[in-house]
């Protein structure tokens, strides 16, 4: 896979339109670097080898008969396992929806086949996506490809480590909290959650529906852009999806960052930010001054209060969202229930994990009688408050750069007994979910024991252009791009001769 | 504590889940140190404050329109149990 993966995008669609390269053959290229390394990383869920053969036959006989080819054709794209695939299990990471066969396609998935991109199986994924490490699946540990003690972070660990080990080419992600960028930066590729609206939810399996939404993970700033371009837009069935026209994100992204205002906040550079944290997003912000970006300093004072402010709303929304999972409709059902209601308590309490249980536990909590005031309706207020410090910032800067995560990828097993300690890693990401802005995270240096680093590039509502425009100018000038991931499979079959 | 483990056994009965007596205590435990946690929100003034409950996303009505939707066997195929045309649960009614 290592070619086609490298290409990109945008290049692999062109050479499989000129005829230069047969989608088939990129299609097994993924086919077999998932054979060769993800018994090791264990990043997918479900591989659809037939359904992946079958796309890419049908690109390569739509170029024979000279039909124009959609802007993903043949390009190997893997989905998490949060999102509905027609005829292709769909479990979010969990017991309680083991055998799930969706109906239909969620819309974002809909877009990527229409476009013609080859979807080549399902990512594991934390269950339903509440976690920050894809240790909370039912079915597996994703491990981190740069190094496989450590986590590839999460919920949208699977589809980060997917695109980090060339498996795809590019992947989709979920966002409630920083499911994508926080993931994207422990495993050294770009990440994008778009802005509250910008892509449809219709399909997107729930978890706290005022803050989820889709989003890209490629290998550069321009597969993401690409693949942005194809999901991003308006759908009736999704009553939240935004009608702001799309712009040309790849015109965007050529314009260079000369002029852009840069606000940098101080809150996202506490006293004990890890130092080779620090010293790499640093590094970037010179790079962008050199680029013609002007860089100030910049408060955003309520910060400290969108941990705090996000755990009780998204826990609120998910108790009522997973309230449908009861073994009745769909999923899986405790069979030994004499009655409806012990039917209900049964299947859930067999059918949901741990952190699950202990979100909807703490939902329910805040928003029963007595205390929706003290809790529920207080952090909707600070979520206001949190919102105003962006609209006050952005009067006066263009984008907002901060590190993505404070701490480089941790070790599997570190942090799965301390609930708040894992709450902790979404701390410089989730204040965008609350505001519903658009991030970026991409990589912007490796620590001493190699391990990558993320710069997260915030942006306006619905201003995705100027974020996709910082990241492609700043990206040759960090450099990252030519670096990957060594797994031990590579190592050795180097050391055959 | 911010929570006793009373508590705990109510919410679990709202949230239709169960827990053994193990699974109690830690749960009251974790949910204590995270309600401790979330409380530093009471430092802010918001008397004055406008709640936010969705980001900006608009949220319209649509059209009262009849349109495609999915026909019934697809809706029962997931089913852990149908017939006739129904999804079948145990009864309901002792």
């Amino acid at each position: 896979m290592n070619a086609p993966s490298r290409l990109g995008v945008r290049a692999l669609r062109d050479r499989i339109a000129a005829g230069e390269l047969t989608a088939a053959d990129v299609a097994e290229a993924s086919l077999r670097r998932i054979a060769e390394v993800d018994r090791r990383l264990a990043a997918f869920v479900r591989v659809d080898e037939a359904g992946a053969r079958e796309a890419a036959a049908s690109i390569d006989r739509d170029r024979k008969s000279g039909r124009t080819l959609g802007p993903l054709a043949g390009v190997p794209i893997a989905i998490k396992d949060v999102l509905c695939t027609r005829g292709l299990g769909t479990a979010c990471g969990s017991r309680i929806l083991e055998g799930f066969v969706p109906p239909f396609d969620a819309t974002c998935v809909a877009r990527l086949r229409a476009a013609g991109a080859v979807l080549v199986g399902k990512t594991n994924m934390d269950e339903f996506a509440m976690g920050s490490s894809t240790e909370n699946s039912a079915y597996q540990v994703t491990r981190n490809p740069w190094d496989l003690g450590r986590v590839p972070g999460g919920s949208s660990g699977g589809s980060a480590a997917a695109v980090a080990a060339d498996e795809v080419v590019a992947a989709i992600g979920t966002d409630t909290g920083g499911s994508i960028r926080q993931p994207a930066a422990l495993c050294g590729v770009v990440g994008m959650k778009p802005t509250y609206g910008r892509v449809s939810r219709y399909g997107l399996v729930a978890f706290a529906s005022s803050l989820d939404q889709a989003g890209p993970f490629g290998n550069s700033v321009e597969d993401v852009t690409e693949v942005l371009q194809v999901i991003a837009g308006h759908d009736p069935q999704d009553a939240t999806s935004a009608r702001q026209p799309v712009p040309d994100y790849r015109a965007a992204a050529a314009r260079g960052a000369g002029g852009l205002r840069i606000g940098v906040p101080r809150e996202y550079f506490p006293q004990g930010l890890d130092r080779e944290v620090y010293e790499a997003v640093r590094a970037a912000l010179a790079a962008a001054g050199r680029l013609g970006a002007t860089v100030e300093e910049i408060s955003l004072p309520h910060t400290d209060y969108a941990i705090p402010t996000y755990y009780i709303l998204a826990t609120a929304e998910a108790s009522s969202n997973l309230a449908r999972y009861d073994g009745v409709r769909y999923g899986s059902r405790a069979q030994e229930a004499h009655d409806l209601a012990s039917l209900y308590v049964a299947s859930r309490s067999r059918g949901f994990g741990a952190e699950v249980k202990r979100r909807i536990m703490l939902g329910t909590y805040v928003l029963s009688s007595g205390y929706y005031d003290a809790y529920y309706l207080r952090a909707q207020r600070v979520r206001t408050l949190i919102r105003r410090d962006f609209d006050a910032a952005f009067r006066n800067v263009d984008v907002i750069v901060t590190p993505t995560s404070p701490s480089a990828a941790f070790r599997i097993g570190e942090r799965v007994d301390d609930p708040l300690a894992m709450y902790l890693s979404d701390i410089f990401t989730v204040t965008l979910n609350l505001a519903g802005l658009p991030g970026l995270s991409m990589p912007c240096g490796l620590t001493r024991e190699r391990l990558p680093i993320g710069l997260q590039i915030v942006g306006r509502p619905f201003d995705e252009a100027t974020v996709l425009r910082l990241a492609a100018a700043l990206e040759p000038e960090i450099g990252f791009g030519a670096q990957r991931p060594r797994l031990p499979e590579e190592t050795a079959s180097e050391a055959l001769p | 504590m911010a929570i006793t483990r009373e508590e705990v056994r109510h919410i679990a009965k709202l949230a239709n889940l169960e827990f053994g007596e193990e699974e109690q205590e830690r749960f009251t435990r974790q949910l204590g140190a995270i309600l401790d946690y979330v409380a530093q929100l009471d430092r802010l003034d918001t008397r004055e404050v406008e709640p936010t409950s969705h980001a900006g996303g608009s949220s319209e009505m649509r059209d009262d329109a009849l349109g495609p939707s999915l026909d019934r066997d697809a809706a029962l195929a997931n089913a852990p149990e149908s017939g006739r045309g129904l999804f079948k649960v145990p009864r309901v009614i002792g």
